[in-house]
Order: C-alpha cells, then sequence, then structure tokens
C-alpha cells in the first residue's frame, strides 16, 4: 500500500500517481479534464478530482488535480508524478512542483525556455497549438479543441482504455455530432502524437479495476440538493453566491424535473432569487411559519447577513434549513477556495444568546442523508438547522457508493396542532405544555382561529404574550437552551475508528479521508491513533466519551483560529490543554501530508 | 410590544357580516400607542374593511416588522396569525410566507423608517415579484420609538420638534412604485376613513403587491408647525385624485354604481374597481399620465390621495412561477417525493 505521503516513488506505479494540470482559466479546459477524471472512474480505478480555480471568469491560472490510489486513499497528494503544463504564465511553478523522476507534458508549439529545464524529470513536448491550428478554422474551437487534444496525449501515456473516453464523448456530444466529431479528431490528434513519438504507455499508468456499477460520481452540492429534494423541500430562496450556487441551480434542475405536475404542468415547488441573504432567509422563515419545508444555500458572507433572522427564527421558534459551502474568509476572502471557517459563526449565529444545530457532512453521501436530517430537526426542534459543508465536497466531483433512500421514510413534522387537535384544546399557548425534549406545540396559519398567536422577536412569555418581565422572559429563553442541548441525541454519531491508543485524532467535514489516511501512515511509523470524525452540534454523547478517554487529542481542521477547538472546550468538559491543534487553512483540500508533519510536529514538542 | 387584552363587550345591536361576524371580532389587543396617533385610526378602517369583506379571520395573516407602526398587527384581527419580524423586512417573510401558502390573506404593516430606510430593498423587490400582498406604510416621516428622527419620507424643510429642518430629498413610495411597475398604488391619510376602507377593500382583491401609502401624524413627535405630516398640514395640503369604490362580485351591485364620470375596472377575482377621478383626465391606469400628474401636484406641495395607479393586468408572483393551485403547504409529502426506484434510476446518469 502506499500514499501520498511514501517518499520512495518507483518508476512503474499502476493505478498510483497523481497528475497536475494546469491551465487558463475560460478555455475550457474543466471539461477535458473532468472528462479525464471520468474516464479513470469507469476503469473501476479509485479516482479523486480536485479543481483549484481563481475567481475570475478568464484568463487567469486554474489548475486540476487528479489522484488515483488502487487502496482508496484519494485525498489532495500535492506531490505530483505529470504535470500537464499549459500555462506559460506558471510554468515556472508548475515545473518546480513536479517530483523527482516525474514528467512534464508540455505545448512544444513554441520552445520552452532553458531556464525551466530540470535533469530530473521527462519533459514530453507535443506541438497542440500547432496540431489544433493546422486541423481547425475558427480561433474558438483552436483554443477549445486543444484540451481535447492533450487528454488523447494522456489516455496513451497512462495507457487510458481510447473506446472508452470516445464512449464517454458521445453521450457526452449525443445530439450535438459536429461538436462530437471535433472533439473526436481532436483527441486522436493528441493520442496519435503520443504513440508515435513517446513510449506508451509510461510506467506511471491505469489499468481497469472492474466493475463501478455500485458507485458514482457527484458533487456534494447535487447531492444536497437531492436531499432537499427527497426531504420534500418546496420553497427554496437564495442569493446567488460560490461555491453554494450549484445547490440551488441543481434543486431547480431537479423539481422542474420531479415536481412538476404531470396533468396541469404546475409547479410543486417555488424557487425565489432573492435581492439578498437577509431576504433569502426572510423568505424562509416566512415559509417555514407557514408549514412549508424551506431553505436556503448559502456562504460564509451570506451567514453573516443572516444572522439578524436567524435569531429571529432561533427565538420565535420556527424552522430554517440553512446549506453554507464554507469558502475561505473573512470577508470577501478566497472565494473559490475551501475552507471550514464558519463554524463559530454558524453555532452561535445572530446577538443575544443563541445556539443553533449544526450538521457537518463529510462527503457527498452525507451531504444527501443530512440535507433530509436537516429539515427532520429542524422541524422536530423548531430552530434553525445549518449544514456547514464545504467548497471541496460541494463543487468537486467524488467517487461515493450510490446513494439509496427508504420508501417508508415519513417526514418529522415536529409537535403541530392541527385543526382537530385544537378543537380540543382549552386555551392554545404557543410555548407552553412543552414535552421531555422541551418542544412546544405550534400551530400554522390558515388552519383554525384557536391556534393564532402573534410570533415575535421580542420578549415574550411562555403564553406567547410581550412581557419585559425577568422570570417570564428567562423562563422562555432557559427553555430554549435545554431544547438545545436535548438536540444532541439526535445529532449523527461521530465516526470512530481505533479504540485502543490513547491518543485520539479528532476532525471534522471534509478532512476525513487526509486524516485517516495520515493515521495509516502514522501507523506504518509505529504512531497508533484513533480516529473521530464530529457530525453534528450540540456534541453527541460519543464526542464527549472519547475526549475524555483519550490523554492527547489532536484537532485538524482548516482554519486559522481552531475553531472546533474552541467549541468543544466551551461546550464539552474537556481539558484545554488535552486539545491540540494542526491547523490547515491554505484554502486547497486537505492533504495526509500536512497531517502527518503536524502530529509528528506536536509530539516531538512534547 | 406591551398588549392589553380588550374587554370583549358585544352591542346586542351590531350588524353581523355573512360569517356571523361583528366588527369587533376583526379587533384585536388593546393598542398601546400614544392617544390620537393616526395609526390607530388605519387600524380601525383595517377593522372595518375586513369585516366588510367577510374575511374568515384564521385567513388573514397579519406581518409587520419593527416600529409603531409594525406594533399595530396585535390590534386587529386576533383569530388570524401574527408574525413580527424584524426591522424592515416584513416583506420578506411575506414574499416566503406567501410562497408556502397562496390562499391566505396577507397583511403587511410597516413604516416609513420600516420600508423606507431599512428595508427599502425589500419593498422595491417585493414589488417587482408582484407578491400578492396588501402592504401599508403608515406613513408619519419620523421615528417615535427613537424619539423623533427623521425619516426618509420627510420632506425637504420639515421642521423636526426641536425645531431643526429635514435637509435631505425625501422617498416618496408611490414615485418609486411608478418607477418599477407596482400594480396598485394608493395613498390616503389616516384622518379619512371614508376614503381608506375602499381603498384597503381592493387592496385585498388585488392580485399582487397593493403598496397603501397612508400619511398618519406622530402626535408625540411630528404634529407640530413646520411639520409636513401633522394632522393640520395634511388636511390643508390633501388633494383628491380619485374617489373610489370598492364593489364586490354581486352583480346587482354593480348595477346600482351610476355609470357617469365613474371608470369600472374588474379585478382578478370577480370584484370590480369604481373611480371617479377628481381632476379630469386623470387615468388611474395610465402610467404616464399618472407619473406626470404626481411630478407636478408634488411640485406645487400637494399631497395627491385616492388610488393613484391600478393594473390588474400583471400576472402575480404565483402566476408568474406558475405554482400548484393547491397551496404547496397543502402538498402530501407521497406527491413530492420521487421515491426509491427513480432515485437508483437517476443515478444511472451519474457516471
Amino acid at each position: 500500500m502506499s500514499t501520498g505521503v511514501t517518499l520512495a516513488r518507483p518508476a512503474t506505479r499502476v493505478n498510483d500517481f497523481a497528475v497536475k494540470l494546469a491551465n487558463v482559466n475560460g478555455t475550457g479546459s474543466a471539461s477535458a479534464n473532468s472528462l479525464l477524471m471520468q474516464a479513470i472512474f469507469r476503469m473501476g480505478v479509485p479516482v479523486s478530482g480536485k479543481n483549484l480555480f481563481p475567481s475570475n471568469i478568464q484568463g487567469l491560472p486554474t489548475w486540476y488535480e487528479i489522484r488515483v490510489n488502487a487502496d482508496g486513499w484519494t485525498a489532495r497528494a500535492p506531490e505530483y508524478d505529470l504535470m500537464v503544463a499549459m500555462n506559460a504564465q506558471t510554468y515556472d511553478q508548475d515545473i518546480r512542483e513536479v517530483c523527482k523522476g516525474g514528467y512534464v507534458l508540455y505545448d512544444s508549439t513554441w520552445p520552452l525556455d532553458a531556464q525551466l529545464h530540470r535533469d530530473d524529470v521527462t519533459f514530453l513536448g507535443v506541438p497542440l497549438a500547432q496540431l489544433c491550428n493546422e486541423k481547425f478554422k475558427t480561433p474558438r474551437e483552436r483554443i477549445l479543441m486543444k484540451n481535447i487534444a492533450y487528454t488523447g496525449t494522456l489516455v496513451a501515456l497512462l495507457g487510458i482504455d481510447m473506446e472508452l473516453i470516445a464512449e464517454l464523448l458521445d453521450e457526452k456530444y449525443a445530439g450535438k455530432a459536429r461538436l462530437r466529431d471535433s472533439n473526436h479528431v481532436a483527441l486522436r490528434l493528441g493520442y496519435d502524437h503520443a504513440i508515435g513519438n513517446f513510449d506508451c504507455p509510461l510506467g506511471l499508468r491505469l489499468q481497469p479495476v472492474g466493475e463501478t456499477a455500485d458507485r458514482i460520481l457527484i458533487d456534494g452540492n447535487t447531492a444536497t440538493a437531492l436531499g432537499c429534494l427527497y426531504a420534500g423541500a418546496t420553497v427554496a430562496a437564495w442569493y446567488p453566491i460560490t461555491p453554494s450556487t450549484s445547490v440551488m441551480d441543481a434543486f431547480t434542475r431537479l423539481c422542474e424535473k420531479y415536481r412538476r405536475d404531470p396533468q396541469t404542468g404546475r409547479n410543486n415547488f417555488m424557487t425565489l432569487q432573492a435581492e439578498d441573504e437577509l431576504a433569502a432567509i426572510g423568505m424562509v422563515v416566512g415559509a417555514s411559519w407557514n408549514g412549508a419545508r424551506a431553505f436556503t444555500a448559502t456562504a460564509g458572507p451570506g451567514i453573516s447577513l443572516m444572522n439578524e433572522i436567524l435569531g429571529l427564527a432561533y427565538y420565535a421558534e420556527i424552522p430554517a434549513v440553512v446549506v453554507d459551502v464554507q469558502r475561505t474568509g473573512p470577508s470577501t476572502g478566497m472565494p473559490t477556495r475551501t475552507q471550514q471557517a464558519d463554524l463559530m459563526e454558524a453555532a452561535y449565529a445572530s446577538h443575544g444568546d443563541t445556539k443553533h444545530i449544526l450538521l457537518f457532512p463529510g462527503n457527498p453521501t452525507e451531504c444527501f442523508h443530512f440535507a433530509v436530517l436537516a429539515f427532520d430537526l429542524a422541524e422536530r426542534f423548531q430552530t434553525p438547522v445549518l449544514m456547514l459543508s464545504d467548497l471541496d465536497i460541494g463543487m468537486n466531483d467524488w467517487v461515493v457508493p450510490r446513494l439509496t433512500w427508504d420508501d417508508n421514510y415519513t417526514p418529522d413534522r415536529g409537535r403541530v396542532l392541527d385543526a382537530a387537535a385544537l378543537e380540543n384544546t382549552l386555551v392554545f399557548q404557543r410555548y407552553n405544555n412543552w414535552d421531555e425534549e422541551f418542544v412546544a406545540a405550534r400551530t400554522l396559519p390558515g388552519v383554525s382561529e384557536r391556534g393564532a398567536y402573534f410570533a415575535r422577536g421580542s420578549g415574550h412569555t411562555s403564553a406567547g404574550e410581550y412581557t419585559e418581565i425577568p422570570e417570564e422572559y428567562q423562563e422562555v429563553v432557559d427553555r430554549l437552551a435545554k431544547k438545545h442541548a436535548a438536540a444532541a441525541a439526535h445529532t449523527p454519531e461521530p465516526i470512530i475508528e481505533g479504540t485502543r491508543s490513547r491518543i485520539g485524532v479528532l476532525t471534522i467535514g471534509g478532512c476525513d479521508l487526509a486524516v485517516r489516511e495520515a493515521l495509516y501512515v502514522l501507523r506504518e511509523r509505529d504512531i497508533a491513533a484513533d480516529f473521530m470524525r464530529v457530525r453534528g452540534f450540540p456534541f453527541h454523547a460519543a464526542v464527549k466519551q472519547f475526549l475524555a478517554e483519550h490523554d492527547t487529542v489532536f484537532v485538524v481542521e482548516q482554519n486559522r483560529d481552531a475553531q472546533l477547538r474552541s467549541l468543544l472546550t466551551l461546550e464539552t468538559d474537556v481539558e484545554k490543554e488535552k486539545l491540540r491543534s494542526i491547523l490547515v487553512y491554505g484554502g486547497f483540500p486537505l492533504s495526509a501530508k500536512s497531517v502527518v508533519d503536524g502530529v509528528l510536529a506536536e509530539l516531538e514538542k512534547a | 410590544m406591551p398588549s392589553i387584552t380588550k374587554p370583549v363587550v358585544n352591542h346586542p345591536g351590531l350588524q353581523r357580516n355573512s360569517l356571523g361576524l361583528t366588527v369587533r371580532d376583526y379587533e384585536g389587543s388593546m393598542s398601546t400607542l400614544c392617544a390620537g396617533c393616526g395609526h390607530d385610526s388605519i387600524t380601525a378602517a383595517l377593522v372595518r374593511a375586513l369585516w366588510e369583506l367577510e374575511m374568515p379571520p384564521h385567513m388573514i395573516a397579519k406581518l409587520s416588522g419593527i416600529g409603531c407602526s409594525s406594533k399595530t398587527t396585535a390590534y386587529f384581527a386576533e383569530g388570524g396569525h401574527g408574525f413580527n419580524g424584524v426591522h424592515g423586512r416584513m416583506a420578506t417573510l411575506a414574499t416566503g410566507a406567501n410562497a408556502a401558502n397562496r390562499d391566505l390573506l396577507y397583511v403587511g404593516i410597516s413604516g416609513d423608517g420600516d420600508s423606507l430606510s431599512i428595508g427599502i430593498g425589500h419593498l422595491v423587490h417585493a414589488i417587482r415579484r408582484n407578491v400578492q400582498l396588501m402592504y401599508i406604510i403608515e406613513n408619519n416621516g419620523v421615528y417615535g420609538l427613537t424619539k423623533g428622527q427623521f425619516s426618509a419620507s420627510a420632506d425637504v424643510g420639515s421642521k423636526a420638534k426641536k425645531g431643526k429642518p429635514n435637509q435631505f430629498s425625501p422617498i416618496d413610495p408611490m414615485m418609486v412604485g411608478m418607477a418599477i411597475g407596482a400594480t396598485f398604488l394608493a395613498r390616503s391619510f389616516s384622518g379619512d376613513k371614508e376614503q381608506l376602507v375602499p381603498i384597503l377593500k381592493a387592496a385585498a382583491a388585488h392580485r399582487g403587491l397593493a403598496l397603501i401609502d397612508v400619511i398618519s401624524p406622530c402626535v408625540t413627535f411630528n404634529d407640530h408647525e413646520g411639520s409636513t405630516k401633522s394632522y393640520l398640514f395634511t388636511r390643508e395640503h390633501e388633494l383628491k385624485a380619485t374617489v373610489t369604490d370598492f364593489i364586490a362580485p354581486a352583480p346587482e351591485i354593480v348595477a346600482a354604481v351610476p355609470n357617469d364620470g365613474v371608470r369600472r375596472i374588474a379585478m382578478h377575482g370577480g370584484n370590480v374597481l369604481n373611480f371617479r377621478s377628481v381632476p379630469d383626465g386623470y387615468d388611474p391606469t395610465d402610467p404616464t399620465t399618472v407619473s406626470a400628474y404626481l411630478q407636478e401636484r408634488h411640485a406645487e406641495g400637494e399631497i395627491v390621495t385616492g388610488l393613484l395607479y391600478v393594473d390588474e393586468s400583471t400576472d402575480d408572483m404565483h402566476e408568474l412561477n406558475n405554482t400548484s393551485v393547491t397551496p404547496l403547504v397543502q402538498l402530501p409529502y407521497s406527491q413530492l417525493t420521487p421515491g426509491a426506484a427513480e432515485l437508483a434510476r437517476m443515478q444511472d446518469s451519474f457516471r
């Protein structure tokens, strides 16, 4: 078994290497690169693709990383065996990044500057621009087809099944015959040149593994949208923001397919593109007050704006589901880079004493299931639930097992009194008669006069009446604290692996794979540590138990200020000294190497 | 927002509507606003209008922001759900609520601070979406709860209680509405119940957003000499552009309306609006005339009241979205989920 951290790199490496493609954004490279990843996926080889793109429409450097690993270690591994250097602006950096013994594929239409030369890597020049200029007429086509041409070269170099990739092109351009034909021509151009000029395949190569029918390629945002569809959400309000936009794009697309009444042609959903995030969350809360399952999708800047109404929903006890696809902050930060830096903001969003329920999916599968859970918890506890995904999970394609659904699922609508129940209620008091989880029954507008009440964000009594009396005010806010605590039992249990060590490594969200790979590497070096990934807040009892059972717990997260560690310190009894942070927050997806290095450095300190 | 339960004393002679309800049944808790506050008169007009409309109280949804005006949602239609949200965001709550349940009558109460400063972004976008909503701005030109600062509707030169004149150009919600394609614009005066009640009834029947700007003097902070939102100033400078009559969809009543000088507009739900334009040539359905007239009268320092503009032909938010006729909240879950088999099938393309 090998991992991205292994230093020795044998010349022949089957189904175990990393390729980085350096492109200029806006030139059509993204579709060629994902085509490559898709082909590798179809070969049955575990693969990941990470798009490291700029916040820009056209002209800036963009990279795409593909890692294949037969053992399934597909976290980002920034040690590249092959660099596809298609951007002269970044040649210098890109060529420097290739591992010793690796390869550089470049466009040899123009000679490479002698200063860029390295003796320890193999340069593979293909006159891509020249080949495409000879074959294609329009400037746009020449630029686009260059990407497919280098794909053809890679097909030959890496031993990708040519028939398979041709089939993918046919699927992709079904109904667009001219485009399909151009793509085939370009693919062949690059392929033939490689076969004619290089010893193909290279030592780095792919070998088909087997069937992939039980797996899919999906990004977290699409999976989230599917979850919202299956949860029965009918109202979605949003303001466009990277990296969450594709949640709403996918939801709208799915609804247009599955929520259009076949008889009447009418829509059993409404998506509202709001004027800002203040409005988006207002619409969600308005719709939820009326009894609909409603949600919004946003990123950190949107959460900042939503704080006000999240506090209203918390205090007036109205459900709301918010998907936060986290990006790099603070402020505008780096909109197209990933981070996990909204934890504290989300946990206590809004002024005054507020606390929210949070869900932390670690991959697209969990995005799907947690989105459904978010609606159940929001309605059960009549409060906002924020699902914190991130750019890496949300926007990159992941290989995951096929999603499954249980047709016996019934939405948990929480305690809602209907007209019949209200007939038997002497006097309805909105915040009175709470259950063992401190939830009082609510009523919906339009049902019965007997259930009418006045929802408000101002101080109120258990009867829902305005108050400025300390005891009456405190009775309600104290119950809210207990209600929040009661939700802990309903948040997803943490994932725990290993039970033997006194050392624990605790992490969150999309760090999952990199941390588990790091633990594997550390075990090879005789450092045993147990693994836990927290998946919800308030923290499940099992989280507290894990903290109690370990002497030292490394907390791996992607933000500068150790926000998960802070939250654990505030919300559990763990001694602060026990928790030691490993923080990686530059904006790229986590690699096992940074975790291994971090743990080793911390252990040396001790 | 303190509320005091109002003692229910029904005079046996009180008239009942077809639901068997008296006008008292459309009241709410006791107002805690200052004695003589214009807002209380608007509440009274609303109570009257809702009673005359024979609205089942539980089908009324009342929404508001923050401020003196926004308190009034507690003072009418006790049998309807109320939602007193946060400052300036009433329109967003109402939009979402309406998206979820298109069957209720949405009454949004806001003020000039709530709507023309902190919430103006939401107001204009709710207008653009043509959300079915009665949107009432109780406009007094002043922030009352924070003790007398000018609002964005204060006229240039209007004097604050402490004597300082306002220097900034006022925002006129009617002109804003004209500029962005509002479909129902009316202005009235809290002291003129006779004018206000039919306007409110027409607003309730309008398809889309009905914006009603009601000049509502603040007796505590803005009713002095030098103020342009005082009772006296409004009475002296008011100019009625239209006289409106709202006719419910009953043919015999329609027939009883004289045709002379009266313009009839059929409303979406079968109701009829009758206008009599006071100045010759004022056509409340022609945006060009309306804009020109409002501008001209504004330059003369006059406050034009009445149903100023109406457009019954534009689709509302749900028609634009082609939403299910059954409110979304009433759709059973079975109709919303594609099911396990479909999930399996659709994933064949995720490869």
